[in-house]
């Protein structure tokens, strides 16, 4: 990896009253990347984003950016810019301000603080409001000046929290798309926080998902999602079934072990693992048939269908099984008739490859 | 449930005591008043008489109103009630800030505190100012200990616009209070963030968008500060004589009611000014809600 533009390191947060927001995190960016920090609410994401801003203190740790310790650099004089998850556009200005604002501040000539704002607001399609006043627009186009706001500066790394979870349905999907488009064109750092996997997994280059305050793990969408390292994390991001099972033998490659449900198992694993673990394995790769498969190392299991619900494009049944949790399948319904072919009460057979799913430790 | 606006009978049980109280308490003595400021007293047998008044005989009171012993005299109380309400909103500002940004234990107590002097009768707390300013009172005692002074702190302007600051202060601090706590804070870091020092912010976003509380708090203290009178009587003396002392005397030692009357309208007349002018002020900057 090339020199991190953003290097977090071993950062913790510490509230009075005793509450840890953020617990020895260390991560480093890469420039170029689109980062997101993931995790639910209160999970400490957003008082990391406010830390490598400077609008937050460190309790113990060093952020660097650019190579350069920020420790006292206020947040005024980092190379930071932040969307705010309120917009924060200055409603007494008119859009045309609030983006010149930035550039005014740091006296930045008359001239070409004009025609940097112009750009600002072409890139983010604005032009034509320039004149307006906070007031007289939609959440989406205020989130749009901030964004300007932001760009006109260019900063180093641009942070952006929670941007779209003000957004309605379509309109998030469309900003989603140009925020990506954003990203490839100015060729800044985006650090993005959201609760939202969806977004994460859409936007991200990488994601760095936390709970509690600590980070559980740092990785690519496709690895975070297929390769997920703890229960937190495939739990957290997309639907997973996850079934606890008891290790009954282990060698330096795989282990053997008794899950609830389905009987003893053998899975290859070079994980330590300690004397449970939790067998993890995505509904899409369960397959559904009305008779026992016949096809060999096949993990395959009895039940019955508890519910089925139909979304079109998949339908998710909920199979029940004896002395197990209750797995859901995705059924992709690829002929017009029919849908999943299944119905409520019916007696079933769940099966998948080894292979698809994962021995998680912990 | 129809909107109780439609419903004239309860629009009326709702709106009659204030209605009521309005037009006995405020809109009949007002008019009172303004027909007085327009009368003269009477004459009986050759002498002027101390009960009895001629209705509506004309302007003179007003042409007397406009003397330059008078128009001294208003010029003289509006610059001191500035001065005051300025020093008002220098030392408020900060204050309100600090309740602000105080943890949610605190600020019910500080609250209080401004408020406290509320608790405490007028007279008492000036002649408390009394005690403090005068020449042997604290002040000079403690400077005396410092080898300064002693200095002469009351009967002049400054002890009337201290006076009249500490009288008036909470006026200030409230509506600047509500307004700061409402500021969404994160429009003050989006300023920090966006390269702007703590001066540029305050002058740049957190003034504009507290105009609200800014205009309140001056207009609840810079008008009572330019009618005040018993301020001025106690702490100033005859050196330091506002407009409300000069009204007061008409009604009571001069038993003059109709030029009182006069002055008073006059002194409503230069508030509706600064009131227009703020209306005026807050179509310039359309956008912030004033």
């Amino acid at each position: 990896m090339t020199d991190p533009i953003v290097s977090i390191r071993g950062v913790s947060k510490k509230f009075p009253g005793g509450v840890i927001a953020v617990d020895n995190v260390s991560i480093d960016i890469a420039p170029n990347e689109f980062f997101a920090l993931l995790g639910p609410s209160g999970c400490g994401k957003t008082t990391l984003l406010r830390m490598i801003s400077g609008l937050e203190t460190l309790t113990e740790g060093q952020i660097v950016i650019g190579g350069q310790d920020m420790a006292l650099t206020p947040p005024n004089k980092r190379p930071t810019n932040m969307v705010f998850q309120s917009y924060a556009v200055f409603p007494h200005m008119t859009v045309q301000d609030n983006v010149a604002y930035g550039l005014r501040v740091t006296g930045v000539p008359e001239v070409e603080t004009k025609r940097r704002t112009a750009d600002a607001l072409e890139m983010v399609k604005l032009s034509h409001l320039a004149e307006r006043k906070p007031d007289q627009m939609s959440g989406g186009q205020r989130q749009r000046v901030a964004l300007a706001r932001a760009l006109v500066k260019r900063p180093k790394v641009l942070l952006l929290d929670e941007p779209l979870s003000a957004l309605d349905a379509k309109l998030r999907d469309d900003m989603r798309m140009e925020l990506t488009r954003l990203q490839e064109t100015v060729g800044i750092t985006f650090i993005i926080v959201t609760h939202d996997q969806d977004e994460a997994l859409s936007m991200a280059s990488r994601i760095a998902v936390i709970d509690k305050g600590a980070v559980q793990q740092i990785a690519t969408p496709s690895e975070l999602y297929e390769q997920p390292l703890t229960r937190f994390v495939a739990d957290f991001i997309g639907k997973v079934n996850l079934i606890d099972a008891k290790v009954l033998g282990k060698t330096s490659k795989a282990i053997t072990c008794e899950a609830k449900g389905l009987g003893k198992l053998n899975f290859n694993t070079d994980k330590a693992c300690g004397d449970t673990v939790a067998i993890a394995v995505r509904p899409e790769k369960l397959k559904i048939a009305k008779i026992e498969p016949k096809a060999a190392g096949l993990i395959k299991v009895a039940g019955k269908v508890r519910d089925v619900a139909y979304y079109g494009d998949t339908s998710h049944v909920v199979v029940s099984i004896k002395g197990g949790p209750d797995l859901q399948v995705n059924v992709q319904n690829d002929s017009r008739t029919g849908g999943s072919g299944v119905e409520r009460g019916q007696s079933i057979w769940v099966s998948w490859m080894p292979d698809d799913s994962l021995v998680l430790t912990e | 449930m129809d909107n109780w606006k439609d419903n004239k009978n309860v629009f009326w049980t709702l709106a009659a005591p204030g209605t009521f109280w309005l037009l006995v308490f405020f809109i009949l003595p007002l008019g009172f008043l303004f027909v007085m400021s327009f009368s003269d007293k009477a004459m009986v047998n050759g002498e002027v008489s101390i009960t009895d008044y001629d209705y509506l005989t004309g302007i003179t009171n007003y042409i007397r109103s406009v003397d330059p012993l008078y128009l001294t005299i208003i010029w003289k109380s509006i610059w001191v009630s500035a001065l005051a309400t300025l020093l008002c909103l220098v030392t408020a500002y900060p204050i309100a800030f600090g309740i602000c940004f105080a943890s949610e234990r605190w600020k019910p107590l500080l609250l209080l505190l401004v408020v406290l002097p509320f608790w405490i009768n007028l007279l008492i707390r000036t002649y408390a100012l009394i005690a403090v300013f005068r020449t042997q009172g604290y002040v000079n005692l403690t400077l005396g200990v410092l080898g300064l002074g002693p200095y002469d702190m009351l009967y002049n302007n400054f002890a009337v616009i201290f006076g009249l600051v500490y009288v008036y202060m909470p006026f200030m601090v409230l509506p600047l209070y509500a307004t700061i706590e409402r500021l969404d804070k994160s429009y003050l870091e989006a300023s920090l963030d966006l390269g702007a020092s703590q001066y540029t912010t305050f002058l740049k976003v957190t003034v504009p968008l507290t105009m609200p509380g800014i205009i309140t708090g001056v207009i609840l203290v810079f008008i009572p500060c330019l009618g005040s009178f018993l301020t001025p009587d106690l702490l100033g003396g005859a050196n330091a004589i506002m407009i409300g002392n000069v009204i007061e005397r008409q009604f009571k030692a001069a038993n003059d009611w109709p030029f009182g009357a006069a002055l008073s309208f006059m002194l409503m007349y230069a508030t509706f000014a600064a009131l227009m002018l703020r209306a005026f002020l807050a179509k310039r900057s359309a956008g912030v809600d004033v």
